[in-house]
């Protein structure tokens, strides 16, 4: 199981406990990474507001890099496994669009085919890693744990480019992870919706408003942790909890954890080597649920 | 098969007038939409319960609603689709808009917001002879968003909507595409000028909740990213979206990655310092926990940059 391993640029900025925790994680699964440092960022689906074919270029050369490689990307950032996965269905569906964009790389010696897959790393825990491996792995049980799924826009919509026709578990992927590491999964009706980091530049209060509803939402349901595949996702759901809890007059204080965190205690590892301790919001709560505090 | 129906009703009418939802037990068959089996329980059961529909054929766009909690039309979602048997499938009138009764809303807001955006043709200069030609291939990437039927499903799952109702919203929006990309319309710059006021096109949250639920593949959030592209192209006056967005691009094209400190400056600008100290806890909190990115020159560019930029390079020449 060896990937092309596309970070994408939060994990490298904002959220660097993410790309430190899927550093301990993947190993102890089987699966091998080559990192992608010559492919540029996705555009995030906002260099594709102001040129939606200058987006599709950039993927392109990111597929076309990993076809040469012979390898599958992984991601591990709902946005950019979205942007991604679109530009590939733009460039593999609309009659004549790769030979365009094929035109564009050819200066650069580069063709795309059109054949690389990109798989966020929830989906291969469970398509390529498997449920019996993954089960195997865990040495710590969450038990008693109660956790939200919350998805991030990218990886649920449009379905149609995320190939959930192919692999319908795809849409429930984060609670059936969720449950094989021995947590109990809080359904709340905010899991697929947006978590308003796209609004914040334009409507601050609106964005922090979703922010504070979707975290008391799932505390309210009662949730100890929300547990999130997208770095972005992050940012606004444990980076402006606070602010967002101010704003709406709320306690909330609800841990956000990055998937291979969650992942990760449930492997045994220790906190400190997951990042625990670089999330805004404290995670105490959670490790001392855990008994691992 | 047996399906249970769990309805939000509501009765405006009632002593205390509460939503509350109502279960209703039916058999169905394999062809049965939800549609079917709606007014099967207004015709058999209960004649109180209240939906609005028409055409039966995903044409007329009357019967739109929640269904396990995403907008539909009523009559083009199966119920084997939306549960299996012995399932329960919940029924409630769309969002964002007030409810009359049951599952009808009151969808004046929607007709004034698509009003707003002047869903008609302006076309500059004195009119032709005959009728206004456009070639095919000008009009063809329109047909999409000429097949909106004006139910209402993307103005009820909208994100956005539901924490700024000042937004004009998607369906309006994909509207207001519809003309400013016309090659028949002459309005275009005066068009995008008042999409770029707040409530406008940079309100979208991009969630994809209307491309997703859209029972005609409009993909209205598709249009509003072109609406702000056609935005920047005729230079209409910067917005905190808009500078996010071209500060974005050339952030990529200088670095080949995002350095997200600069982003937020250039963002905000030096009009919304205000705005930008407010985060000053949220930094302070960060720093301790080596969170905070490098930024400016320390933040270095991926390898094989010139690679990157000379993409962006290509990318302007034309085709």
């Amino acid at each position: 199981m060896k990937y092309a391993f596309f970070p994408g640029c939060v994990s490298k900025g904002g959220c660097p406990e993410l790309y430190q925790s899927v550093k301990q994680v993947y190993p102890r699964l089987g699966i091998e990474l080559e990192e992608m440092t010559t492919a540029s960022c996705t555009g995030a689906g906002v260099l594709q507001e102001k040129d939606l074919r200058l987006g599709d270029i950039l993927n392109a050369h990111t597929l076309a890099l990993a076809e040469e490689q012979g390898l599958p990307i992984m991601t591990i950032c709902s946005t950019c496994q979205g942007v991604m996965s679109q530009a590939n269905h733009r460039l593999t569906t609309e009659p004549g669009y790769l030979d365009d964009i094929n035109r564009v790389l050819a200066e650069e010696g580069l063709t795309y085919r059109g054949t690389t897959t990109v798989k966020h790393f929830v989906w291969i825990l469970l398509e390529d890693v498997g449920e019996e491996k993954l089960r195997q792995a865990v040495k710590r049980p969450l038990t008693g744990l109660r956790a939200a799924p919350f998805y991030g826009c990218y990886i649920q919509r449009p379905s149609a480019a995320l190939g959930f026709d192919e692999q319908p578990a795809r849409a429930q992927s984060l609670e059936t992870v969720i449950t094989l590491l021995g947590a109990e999964v809080v359904d709340f009706p905010g899991k697929t919706r947006c978590c308003g980091m796209p609004l914040l530049t334009i409507n601050e209060p609106g964005s922090l408003q979703m922010v504070a509803h979707h975290t008391s939402d799932a505390k309210e349901h009662g949730a100890d942790v929300m547990v999130t595949p997208c770095p972005l996702c992050h940012l606004n759901l444990d980076g402006l909890q606070t602010k967002a809890a101010k704003q709406e007059r709320r306690d909330i204080d609800l841990p956000i954890l990055h998937l291979p965190q969650l992942l990760g205690l449930a492997m045994g590892l220790e906190p400190r080597a997951l990042g625990l301790k670089r999330n805004l919001v404290p995670t105490t709560s959670v490790l001392e649920k855990l008994g691992v505090a | 098969m047996l399906t249970t129906f769990r309805i939000r009703r509501f009765n405006p009418e009632a002593e205390s007038p509460q939503p509350y939802f109502q279960d209703y037990r039916l058999v169905t068959e394999r062809s049965d939409t939800v549609l079917d089996a709606l007014i099967r329980i207004r015709e058999t059961v209960d004649e109180s319960l209240t939906l609005r529909c028409s055409c039966r054929g995903a044409i007329c766009g009357s019967c739109g609603m929640r269904i396990n909690g995403h907008a539909a039309l009523a009559c083009k979602t199966k119920v084997a689709s939306m549960a299996a048997p012995d399932e329960t499938i919940h029924v409630e009138p769309m969002n964002n808009m007030p409810v009359i009764k049951d599952l009808v809303t009151d969808m004046a807001g929607f007709w004034e917001k698509i009003r707003q955006v002047q869903p008609w043709l302006q076309p500059a200069g004195p009119a032709p002879e005959g009728e206004y030609l456009a070639p095919p291939e000008a009009m063809n990437h329109l047909t999409g968003v000429m097949h909106c039927i004006m139910c209402g499903a993307c103005v009820s799952d909208c994100a956005a909507l539901e924490v700024n109702p000042d937004f004009v919203g998607p369906a309006a929006l994909a509207k207001a595409y519809r003309f400013v990309a016309d090659p028949r319309d002459g309005n275009s710059s005066s068009r995008l000028r008042e999409l770029n006021d707040p409530g406008g096109m940079w309100d979208c949250t991009r969630c994809m909740e209307c491309i997703e639920v859209c029972p005609k593949g409009v993909g209205a959030m598709d249009r509003i990213m072109a609406l702000r592209a056609k935005g920047i192209e005729y230079g209409v006056p910067s917005t905190s979206g808009s500078r996010h967005t071209e500060a974005f691009a050339d952030i990529i094209e200088q670095k080949g990655r995002l350095d997200e400190p600069m982003l937020a400056v250039r963002t905000f600008g030096l009009a919304n310092l205000r705005q930008m100290f407010s985060f000053l806890p949220m930094i302070l909190r960060a720093l301790p926990r080596r969170k905070l990115p490098k930024s400016g020159p320390l933040f270095r560019p991926i390898p094989g940059i010139d690679r990157i930029r000379r993409l962006f390079q290509r990318a302007k020449e034309p085709r």
